[in-house]
């Protein structure tokens, strides 16, 4: 999508002009968005207004743009961005432009560009031959990457409300524990079955899947706990879930659960604390290590179900991530927190919705990373988990204040799941 | 009593084509031309008791005759037309000079900013017309509105026969307006048909604007228009106006009639 901003001054409505310019640009195919208008007060006062033209190609709206200029549409002037080389590896020139998650062009050679790989809190790093940006985190810069400074040169974009009317329709960070859960959790099955549904077809019809079709779960070991482990893992059995980001808990509870019958010791079914189950989760580990990955102890029939087993049969791309309170780790834990985030990072192409269920940690640091633009629901029976995500940035995620195996049970239920 | 500034056609004549009146081959009778021109003019100050500045000619402008070019005069300022041709270039100059000279405020637009003076700026008291896209940009108008602090409604022109404002569109003296709706854009007619109610809306057939029968001269109560349009004249007669036709065949020529040869300065 190529946009430029024009301006139009003077007056504009009652000769028609601002209608006559609007009407030109959707005859040729382009859209609008009106950023600003001001009104004179008197019939002796002039009128202007800022209006963003955009069209699908460079092409049709430099058309757009030579078709309504003879009518007083100017173009605001606008510069090229400035850059500067990093001054060493890891460290970005002083007056860096930090990145919001929200979808950010820079110009550079009179022509605007994308920022691939949008996220927020990182640089923008460019490459001249040919004209790219591309989001960098400060850890990554080599000296003397071009990084992106100041804010000339740079816009950002608003996000568009989506086209769906459900739950999704005005992202806002809205957090109560007092809204009825039943209709967002329909909407959000919604979209996972309209995601599985795309995905399947774009492999019957032999081509890719598009981009959005992929549902991201990201998640903390009270789902096992809580009783969440069969909904969880009926969804990723059923194809509705495609990337899961955890840490060592999750997985390592799962497969305790599988092997022992209990989560950090306490009997799934009988719900008290077994004799040394504290010990549960550590043999579990210590069997799982021995077998040298997580893939190797779903295949060599050590962990037969469960969310691991399940992501591992389906092909489930898995980034577990560690911290520094972890036993074991499990194997294919990833210990090196920034080696982690570009794992994480490399995982999100492609996520049209993410869930963030029962974590805080893991929520913070997928939120971190993910564009503004890809709705995402946060799970969790404390209040301030889902406010403190929106109080880091990620102000396009819905909170559900809820327990998060009601919340899978309802959502698989939803989806065609029967107890 | 009207003032307007003429200038004696001299110098008048057909030496380039920039618009599609305009025919080298189309020679101007030069007689023919000086007479009908004192004609208009003694009909202006006799008939119509308007009175008339006279410019020098110069040799080398044929079409300083066109003082409507000039630029637009208004509370003692004149801004000065940037002629989208560069045939009519050297007239500027010209034409700051005399304004110079006789006291008025000179203001200049920006160089590319294209704007050919009252041919293109046409009203009413409290609202004024510009005819763009055709020879005047409509950025240039948006600079008038500041200057004089007028509500300015630019229209598109859309034919290259009517090029100026002033060859389509005549409001006179009581509030009607005399045009010919096909030389403007759809979105012209309807901004026109907002401002002037449907009785004051007098349509020019398209025989008689070929004529330039719109290139009248409105002083009071008279109307000075080219002559040979009967129905124009009927109808202007019927709203109680003296008319004045005046045979202007030559000056048709080269695409300007009784409005192009003046230029009002009150």
């Amino acid at each position: 999508m190529a946009t430029e901003t024009v301006t139009l001054e003077g007056h504009i409505i009652d000769s028609l002009i601002l209608a006559k310019v609007l009407d030109t640009i959707l005859q040729r195919s382009g859209t609008f968005t009106i950023n600003r208008m001001h009104v004179g007060a008197t019939r002796e006062d002039a009128s202007s207004a800022a209006i963003a033209v955009h069209a699908d190609s460079p092409q049709r709206l430099a058309a757009i743009l030579h078709a309504i200029q003879p009518h007083g549409a100017v173009v605001e002037h606008a510069a090229d961005c400035t850059v500067e080389p990093a001054p060493k590896d890891g460290v970005l020139p002083d007056s860096f432009y930090a990145t919001s998650h929200l979808r950010t062009q820079i110009r550079l050679n009179h022509q605007w560009l994308d920022v691939d790989a949008i996220e927020m809190d990182v640089a923008i790093r460019v490459t001249m031959d040919p004209p790219a940006a591309r989001t960098v985190p400060m850890a990554e810069v080599k000296a003397g990457d071009l990084i992106v400074t100041g804010r000339t040169g740079v816009r950002v974009f608003p996000l568009e409300r989506p086209k769906e009317r459900d739950a999704f329709a005005f992202m806002a960070a809205d957090v109560s524990s007092e809204r009825p859960h039943h209709a967002m959790i329909a909407d959000v099955a919604r979209r996972m079955w309209l995601i599985r549904d795309h995905r399947q077809k774009a492999r019957t019809s032999g081509g890719d899947s598009g981009p959005g079709d992929k549902v991201l779960f990201v998640g903390g070991p009270a789902i096992i706990h809580a009783g969440g482990r069969e909904a969880l893992s009926w969804l990723i059995e059923s194809g509705f879930i495609h990337v899961l980001f955890c840490g060592n808990a999750l997985a390592a509870h799962d497969m305790e659960a599988g092997l022992f019958g209990t989560s950090l010791g306490y009997g799934l079914r009988a719900g008290c604390a077994m004799p040394h189950g504290h010990e549960h989760h550590l043999r579990t580990i210590n069997r799982v290590r021995n077998a040298g990955s997580l893939t190797r102890a779903v295949e060599s029939g050590l962990i037969r179900d469960g969310v691991i087993a399940s992501c591992v049969r389906r092909n489930v791309d898995m980034v577990l991530a560690g911290s520094i309170r972890d036993d074991g780790p499990l194997p294919d834990v990833i210990t090196d927190t920034r080696q982690a985030q570009t794992a994480m990072r490399a995982a999100l192409p492609g996520v049209g919705l993410a869930l963030l269920v029962a974590t805080t940690l893991h929520a913070i640091a997928t939120g971190n990373c993910l564009p503004a633009k890809v709705p995402t629901v946060c799970v969790d029976i404390n209040p301030a988990v889902p406010t403190k995500l929106s109080d880091r940035g990620s102000f396009q995620s819905i909170g559900l204040v809820m327990d998060a195996a009601s919340f899978l049970r309802q959502l698989a239920q939803a989806l065609g799941w029967r107890e | 009593m009207t003032r307007f500034l003429v200038c004696p056609p001299d110098h008048f004549g057909i030496q380039y084509e920039i618009n599609p009146w305009m025919r080298l081959s189309n020679a101007v009778d030069k007689d023919a031309s000086r007479a009908q021109w004192r004609t208009l003019a003694r009909v202006l100050e006799q008939d119509a008791g308007a009175k008339l500045e006279r410019m020098t000619p110069v040799p080398g402008l044929p079409d300083l005759v066109f003082t409507a070019n000039a630029g637009v005069v208004y509370d003692g300022t004149a801004v000065i037309s940037r002629f989208r041709h560069r045939e009519r270039r050297g007239e500027e100059e010209h034409f700051a000079s005399w304004f110079r000279e006789h006291g008025y405020r000179v203001l200049r637009l920006d160089e590319e900013c294209y704007f050919e003076g009252a041919g293109d700026v046409l009203g009413f008291s409290d609202t004024w017309f510009t005819g763009y896209r055709q020879r005047s940009d409509i950025k240039a108008h948006r600079v008038l509105s500041d200057v004089y602090g007028k509500e300015i409604l630019p229209l598109e022109l859309v034919t290259s026969r009517f090029y100026h404002l002033d060859t389509c569109f005549c409001p006179l003296s009581n509030g009607e307006l005399l045009y010919y709706p096909a030389a403007f854009d759809t979105y012209a007619q309807t901004a026109i048909a907002d401002r002037v109610d449907a009785q004051r809306r007098l349509v020019v057939p398209h025989a008689e604007a070929a004529r330039f029968a719109c290139n009248a001269v409105c002083a009071g109560c008279h109307v000075v228009l080219p002559s040979g349009c009967p129905e124009t004249t009927a109808m202007l007669k019927d709203r109680g106006y003296t008319l004045h036709p005046v045979d202007l065949d030559q000056f048709l020529k080269s695409g300007g009639s009784a409005k192009c040869l003046t230029l009002a300065l009150d």
